[in-house]
């Protein structure tokens, strides 16, 4: 008989399956009943080819011109030293837990109609710029990932040995030639896949730049089928367009492998000898003002235009607020319940069905669901809560895996000798080694929560809605006073709520 | 006393065979490295099944059980403590995975004393030198009580001066207490200091163990390959 002592990669793992399955099951439940009411694809009608292609399209352009952008950018922050260096980088992870829709704000403030380009063109007697339709589409995604982009290829740029750069020196050999088109060959797919597959699922901006016939994605045509037609076949008839959508991109993201964003240390200077000379310094300064303006401005406009605001913010506002606190707190509980048992390679890929099925996706087979039981504005907020989970689950995979792992290789013998088994092994041993991570990913599952606009808008009605919602309907209502103030109010708490997370697994660890 | 009974292990291009007994006071299993000294350790302490063959403590088998199962304690090459605990927590695991009580208390302050680590408990292991931290994980090894305690490279980041002290401190405390000690170490001089027999792992076998003063009087050809001219 060939005895066997415990494989160690198995001890702490029992019960992994399991929960792959329940997430699993999460995600595809929903789908299942988009599929059963779906019409088939020959019920779709030209409008709704026209959303696929728009989608298709806004989604290339929007990557492209991100990465585009980027690469000037990353190349100047990699080889400039200069104050605040540290501060712009630092900035560039924000978009990612800032509100869609404050950004939209922002963004309105600096190019919408009475926005201050046009009030500068205006001066000059320049013709008028107008966001909404496309180009507005298209501005706002490159807000959102220019910065994902300029951090994912300064990576790439970090990632080449000092050494490289000192023996291309000594030789006096083009640095750009020899080490930078290499490594931008290898980085700059990965990225622009990463932010296509962003921009296809990309709902909030769509809803609030977009719409008629030019500037329609899949997302917002899934939205107006409920809410203008109570179309449910068609609505279930787009999300399996966009579930093509999504499963197929999440298949060119695995083969792609792309880098991910969160790398630490990225505000570390290279010691080069190019970029010194005066024209490239002027041509680097140009682009990290050009950079740092783009950003800033619009988050500015929300601080001075929210304040005023925040005076007259309706009670609803503020009832609102308290909502969308409750939910980020509940998906934030929920999605380390998840997380933990699932920090592994199976789980991981479980996971990854969050990203690959969009949030309108799951709220559609999830409202078809509801709907015979209850009226669907009553289970608006445990809804939007499981979907903001859902959502949150393969980032906070992907923040907590390697953490754990390393746990588990450095103290999984000695706790296999002293007897820590089962949840003893989770208290003692692998929460509190896990800490720091664990607090940034419940304070990046909090602000993501705290600020979508997805899912609610289908379901809510007046009485249930988050504050991006509530946001949104001040905006349509053109309170525009009140939408600053609610604005200001947004970003203070999905921030706020991140800082406080982040800070609590930092404090004495 | 340890008994390996036909065991072999195999894994890719690596084989390793051993068929003997162990039963010195203070074993050292030296070799180059790559010939298996840590594989054969970790089959001892349950971390790597065997291919074959068994595992006997005083004639039971014990190749089945679990590592904290076993009547082995193990000190390894780093992490012997968790770094986000205090050094009496770190201890009181070697008893209980709950809070201890007064009498485990009393025996966990006896053992810091023990290692000259006395008041020390409320420190972590961050705040001590890397000598002291070898002092906690010896403290721990020795509240575990069991016979055979197991050293995997031990102390191997200290400087000689001081990997000599700890090694003369855990001979002096094990035998005060009545535990075997297997050492697995790369360095012939930490065996000839501490160990009452020696045995080589060389060539995908673990030889006999023999009197550590016999087996560097009369070395054999492979141990002469091993230590080359010196």
């Amino acid at each position: 008989m060939a005895q066997r002592a415990l494989p160690l990669s198995s001890l702490p793992r029992s019960g992994a399956g399991l929960w792959a399955l329940l997430v699993a099951g999460l995600v595809i439940g929903p789908v299942t009943a988009v599929i059963w009411r779906a019409g088939g694809l020959g019920a779709l009608g030209p409008a709704d080819f026209d959303a696929l292609w728009f989608t298709l399209w806004q989604a290339a352009v929007s990557a492209g011109l991100s990465v585009a952008l980027a690469v000037p950018v990353a190349r100047a922050l990699s080889r400039q030293r200069f104050p605040g260096r540290g501060a712009l980088i630092a900035l560039l992870g924000a978009p990612f837990i800032l509100p869609v829709i404050v950004a939209v704000l922002g963004l309105l403030a600096v190019f919408g109609g009475n926005g201050l380009v046009n009030q500068l063109t205006g001066a000059l007697g320049l013709p008028r710029i107008d966001i909404y339709g496309y180009h507005g589409v298209i501005l706002a995604h490159v807000f959102f990932n220019l910065p994902l982009a300029t951090r994912l290829i300064l990576q790439g740029w970090l990632a080449i040995p000092a050494e490289r750069f000192r023996l291309a020196a000594s030789l006096g050999a083009p640095v750009g030639r020899l080490l930078e088109r290499p490594m931008l060959r290898r980085i700059a797919p990965g990225a622009f896949a990463v932010i296509f597959v962003i921009c296809l699922t990309s709902f909030a901006v769509a809803l609030t730049l977009g719409g008629g016939p030019r500037a329609t994605t899949v997302e917002l045509a899934i939205y107006q089928a409920f809410k203008f037609d109570f179309d449910l076949a068609k609505a279930a008839t787009l999300a399996l367009v966009q579930l093509a959508l999504g499963i197929g991109s999440a298949l060119a993201l695995l083969l792609l492998s792309p880098p991910d964003g969160f790398g630490a240390g990225l505000d570390r200077l290279q010691a080069r000898w190019d970029g010194r000379s005066r024209p490239a310094g002027l041509c680097d300064a140009l682009w990290i003002g050009f950079a740092a303006l783009f950003l800033l401005t619009p988050l500015a406009m929300i601080v001075l235009a929210g304040l005023p605001g925040l005076m007259v913010l309706p009670v609803e506002t503020w009832q609102a607020a308290l909502r969308s606190v409750s939910v980020a707190l509940g998906a934030t509980a929920l999605t380390l319940v998840l997380a933990l048992p699932l920090a592994t390679r199976a789980g991981e890929l479980a996971g990854l069905l969050g990203v690959a099925v969009s949030g309108l996706v799951l709220g559609t087979g999830l409202f078809l669901i509801v709907q015979p039981l209850m009226r669907p504005a009553e289970a608006a907020l445990p809804v939007t809560l499981l979907v903001n989970a859902l959502m949150a689950l393969p980032f906070v995979l992907r923040i907590l895996r390697p953490e754990l792992d390393a746990a588990r290789a450095d103290f999984g013998r000695l706790a296999a000798t002293l007897g820590i088994t089962g949840f003893a092994l989770w208290r003692i041993v692998l929460l509190p080694r896990l800490r720091r991570p664990l607090g940034f990913a419940a304070g990046l599952t909090a602000a993501l929560s705290m600020g979508d606009l997805g899912v609610i808008a289908l379901f809510a009605d007046g009485e249930h809605a988050t504050l991006p919602l509530q946001l949104y309907r001040l905006m349509a209502a053109y309170r525009m006073e009140a939408a600053q103030g609610a604005a200001l109010l947004l970003l203070t708490l999905s921030l706020g709520l991140f800082w406080l997370f982040d800070k609590g697994g930092r404090a004495n660890a | 006393m340890l008994e390996l009974r036909r065991i072999a292990y195999h894994q890719e291009d690596f084989h390793l065979t051993a068929d003997t007994r162990i039963s010195a006071g203070f074993t050292a299993l030296i070799g180059p490295s790559g010939a298996g000294k840590s594989t054969l350790l970790n089959m001892i302490a349950g971390f790597l099944a065997p291919t074959s063959g068994q595992v006997l403590w005083d004639g039971q088998e014990i190749s089945g059980l679990p590592p904290a199962k076993r009547p082995v304690s193990i000190l390894f090459q780093d992490n012997n403590l968790f770094p986000h605990l205090t050094v009496r927590a770190n201890l009181a695991l070697a008893m209980t995975t709950r809070r201890p009580d007064a009498d485990q208390l009393a025996r966990i302050e006896a053992a810091l004393a023990q290692v000259g680590l006395g008041g020390m408990g409320g420190r972590r292991p961050a705040a001590l030198s890397g000598g002291q931290q070898g002092r906690a994980a010896l403290a721990r090894v020795l509240l575990q009580d069991r016979p055979l305690m197991l050293l995997d490279e031990p102390f191997s980041a200290l400087g000689p001066a001081l990997r000599s002290e700890m090694l003369d401190l855990v001979a002096r405390l094990a035998a005060e207490q009545g535990i075997r000690v297997l050492m697995v170490s790369h360095a012939p001089e930490d065996a000839r200091r501490v160990a009452d027999e020696v045995a080589l792992v060389s060539q995908g076998a673990l030889h006999p163990p023999q009197p550590t003063q016999g087996f560097f009087a009369t070395p054999s050809k492979q141990l002469q390959a091993y230590l080359g001219d010196g």
